[in-house]
C-alpha cells in the first residue's frame, strides 16, 4: 500500500518547552487514521504541523514522497476540518463549500457544480443559499466537511470536529464519517480524545502522551495488547496489578498473582522482574472452581446492560470487574467473598 | 438581585445628570428656530436663521470654514482609519514583538494627554520645523489625533474576530492577501466603518488643537464659530450649531448601529 504521509522525528519546541519529542509515523493512502491521547499529548500540534499552522522545528514530513515542512498552508494539497468549524459568517454555505475551489481557479460554473454534488453527499442540498449562523451544529460541521472534501484534498485533517455536538449526533457522526472516507477513498487523519470515537471509526490509532508516540496500532491490537501503562489505562478501563514474572520467553510470561496462583499470559516484554500486569475488567468471570483471585465485593452498580462491580482483592489491590447483565447472574451482595477466574487473553503483562 | 433603581435618590440624581447635560442643547436647539433676533425672548417659529447662516452676512465665511472642516475630516479620518487598521493588524494579529506593550501605550496615550498640551506641542514642533501654519497643518495633526480614536472600534471588533477564519482561508488555498481581503476584511468592515465614523466627528468637532495650528485667516467650523461668538451671541450660531450637532448625532448613531449590526454570529 502507498504511504500518504511520513513523519520523521518531528520535533516541535515553543522556546524552552518541547511539545513533540521526535515523533515519527506512516500513514497509508486511503486509511482513516486516529491520533488518539488526552489534552496536551501533541496530536493537535502534530496536525496542524501537516497542515502547515506550526512550523516543524526539527524532523521531516512527506506527502506521497514531496517534503512539504517547509510549504505554506496554502501549497499543501490538504485540507482541515477546525474544531470550531470556522465557517465564514459572511459567506453563504454554497459560497463556503465552494471557496477552496475559487482559490484554486475552477471557474463559477464548474466550481458551482462540484460544492452543490459536496452538499448532496453531506446531505445538505437545500440548504446552499443559507448563511452559517442559520444552521445547527450538526449541520454547520458538515457543511465544513463539505468545504474540506469540494478541493479534493489528499488527505483530509480533522481536529476534533465532533467534540461540538451532543452525544446522539457524534454517534451518528461517526458512522457518516467513516462512510463518507470509504465512499470518497481520502486518506482521514483524525484527532481526538476520545477512546470510544477512535475505537468506532479508525483503521489504525496513534496513542500519544507528553509528545510522544506510546503505541500504533489497529483498535484491536490497542485495546487488546497495549504495550504500555499509559496505553492500557487511557483505552477503555483495566485493572492494573504489580506482580513477579517467573518465567518469560517469546511474548509469553508466567506471572504469579497476588494469593499465589500462577497464570500464562501475553507480555510486551521480554525482561523479568516486577511489572504491571493489566486485566480487562469484562474478561473475568466469577467462578467457584479453582479460581485465580480471590476478592471482597464492596459495590455493586447497576449500568442497564451491564453490572460494574467494585471489589478489593485479599492482598488490597481494588479490582473491578464488568459483567453482561444475563437474566442468569445473580448479583453478589457488598461483602460477599468472590473467586475470579482469567478468561483467556484477559492478562497482559506491560512493559513498563 | 436588587435592580438599581432602589438606590435612595438614583431618580433624583438621574433626572438632575440628565438635566444639566441636555437642557442647554435643548435650548439652542429651540431657540434655533427663534422668530425674533433676541436670543431670550421667543417670537415665534421660523426658520430665518437656518436661511440667515446660507445667504446672510456672515455666509461665505462659515461656508469657507464648512468647506475645510468637512474635507479635512473626510482626508483625516480616512487616512488615520488606514492606519489605525494597520495598527490594529499589528497589535493582535501578528503575536508577539519587542516593544508591544510600548506601542499598545503609544497608540492610546493621545487620549490621556491633554488636548491643550498637544496643542502646544503641535505648534512647537510646526513651527521649529518650519511648516507654515495653515491647511496642511490642520490636517496633519487631525490625522494624528484622529488615530487613537479610529483605533479603538477597529481592535475591538477585530480582537472578537477568531484566528481560524483566516486559518481556514489559508488552508483552502487562500494567499495571505486573498485571505485578508476576502475573509478578513469583510469580517472587520464595521469596525473600520465605525472608527471612521468616530474619527470623522472628532475631526469635525475639534476646536483647541485646530485653533493652535491654523494659522491666520484660516478657519474651519469651530474656530470660526468661536469667533463670531467674541462679538455677541447672534441666533445664527444657534442655527449653525444645532445643523452640527444633527451631524454628530448622526454619525455617532450610525457608528454604533453598524458596529452592533454587524457582529460575527457563531
Amino acid at each position: 500500500m502507498q504511504t500518504a504521509i511520513s513523519i520523521r522525528q518531528a520535533v516541535k519546541r515553543y522556546g524552552p518547552i518541547t511539545a513533540l519529542h521526535g515523533v515519527s509515523m506512516d500513514i497509508a493512502d486511503n486509511e482513516f487514521f486516529t491520533l488518539l491521547g488526552p489534552s496536551g499529548c501533541g496530536k493537535t500540534t502534530l496536525l496542524r504541523m501537516l497542515a502547515g499552522f506550526e512550523d516543524v522545528t526539527e524532523g521531516e514530513i512527506h506527502l506521497f514522497g514531496e517534503r512539504i515542512a517547509s510549504l505554506p498552508p496554502e501549497k499543501r494539497p490538504v485540507n482541515t476540518v477546525f474544531q470550531q468549524y470556522a465557517l465564514f459568517p459572511h459567506l453563504t454555505v454554497l459560497e463556503n463549500v465552494a471557496f477552496g475551489l475559487k482559490m484554486k481557479g475552477v471557474p463559477l460554473s464548474d466550481r458551482n457544480a462540484r460544492a452543490g454534488k459536496m452538499l448532496e453527499l453531506v446531505h445538505l442540498s437545500g440548504f446552499a443559499d443559507r448563511k452559517p449562523s442559520q444552521l445547527s451544529g450538526g449541520q454547520q460541521q458538515r457543511v465544513a466537511l463539505a468545504r474540506a472534501l469540494a478541493p479534493q484534498p489528499k488527505v483530509l485533517l480533522l481536529d476534533e470536529p465532533l467534540s461540538a455536538l451532543d452525544l446522539k449526533l457524534r454517534q451518528a457522526m461517526r458512522v457518516e464519517l467513516k462512510l463518507l472516507q470509504e465512499e470518497t477513498g481520502i486518506t482521514f487523519i483524525f484527532v481526538t480524545h476520545d477512546q470510544e470515537e477512535a475505537l468506532a471509526m479508525s483503521d489504525r490509532i496513534a496513542v500519544m502522551s507528553s509528545g510522544q508516540v506510546q503505541q500504533i496500532g489497529t483498535p484491536r491490537e490497542i485495546y487488546e495488547a497495549p504495550v504500555n501503562r499509559f496505553v492500557a489505562d487511557f483505552i477503555g478501563e483495566t485493572n492494573l496489578i504489580e506482580v513477579d514474572v517467573d518465567t518469560v520467553t517469546d511474548g509469553q510470561a508466567t506471572v504469579t498473582l497476588p494469593g499465589g496462583h500462577t497464570v500464562v499470559c501475553a507480555a510486551a516484554s521480554n525482561n523479568s522482574g516486577r511489572h504491571a500486569l493489566s486485566i480487562r475488567p469484562e474478561r473475568v468471570a466469577i467462578t467457584d472452581h479453582a479460581p485465580d483471585l480471590q476478592a471482597t465485593v464492596e459495590r455493586v452498580i447497576y449500568l442497564g446492560t451491564d453490572l460494574h462491580l467494585i471489589t478489593r482483592l485479599d492482598g488490597g489491590e481494588p479490582f473491578s470487574l464488568r459483567l453482561q447483565n444475563a437474566s442468569r447472574v445473580a448479583l453478589p451482595e457488598p461483602g460477599a467473598r468472590i473467586g475470579l477466574k482469567l478468561e483467556e487473553g484477559a492478562a497482559r503483562l506491560l512493559a513498563d | 438581585m436588587k435592580g438599581v433603581r432602589h438606590y435612595p435618590g438614583f431618580l433624583a440624581v438621574t433626572l438632575l445628570c440628565l438635566l444639566v447635560l441636555y437642557l442647554p442643547l435643548t435650548v439652542v436647539a429651540a431657540y434655533s428656530f427663534n422668530g425674533s433676533t433676541s436670543i431670550t425672548t421667543w417670537g415665534g417659529f421660523s426658520l430665518r436663521w437656518y436661511a440667515d447662516v446660507f445667504t446672510g452676512p456672515e455666509a461665505t465665511r462659515f461656508g469657507q470654514a464648512a468647506w475645510n472642516s468637512l474635507t479635512i475630516a473626510i482626508i483625516a479620518s480616512t487616512v488615520s482609519t488606514v492606519i489605525a487598521t494597520a495598527a490594529a493588524l499589528a497589535m493582535i494579529r501578528s503575536g508577539r514583538f519587542r516593544g508591544k506593550t510600548a506601542s499598545y501605550a503609544l497608540i492610546n496615550l493621545p487620549l490621556l494627554v491633554p488636548e491643550i498640551v498637544i496643542a502646544v506641542a503641535t505648534l512647537i514642533f510646526f513651527t521649529t520645523i518650519g511648516l507654515t501654519t495653515g491647511y496642511l497643518t490642520i490636517l496633519i495633526a487631525h490625522i494624528t489625533f484622529c488615530i487613537p480614536f479610529a483605533y479603538l472600534p477597529i481592535a475591538a471588533r477585530l480582537s472578537g474576530i477568531e484566528g481560524h477564519y483566516e486559518q481556514a482561508a489559508r488552508d483552502l488555498y487562500a494567499s495571505p492577501w486573498q485571505a485578508f481581503r476576502l475573509i478578513l476584511l469583510p469580517l472587520l468592515g464595521p469596525g473600520i466603518l465605525s472608527g471612521f465614523l468616530l474619527a470623522f466627528i472628532i475631526s469635525l468637532d475639534d476646536f483647541i488643537i485646530t485653533n493652535f495650528v491654523k494659522g491666520a485667516g484660516m478657519e474651519t467650523l469651530p474656530t470660526a464659530i468661536f469667533g463670531s461668538v467674541k462679538q455677541g451671541i447672534k441666533p445664527n450660531i444657534m442655527a449653525i450649531s444645532t445643523m452640527m450637532l444633527g451631524v454628530s448625532v448622526l454619525f455617532v448613531s450610525l457608528s454604533y448601529l453598524i458596529n452592533r449590526k454587524g457582529r460575527p454570529a457563531r
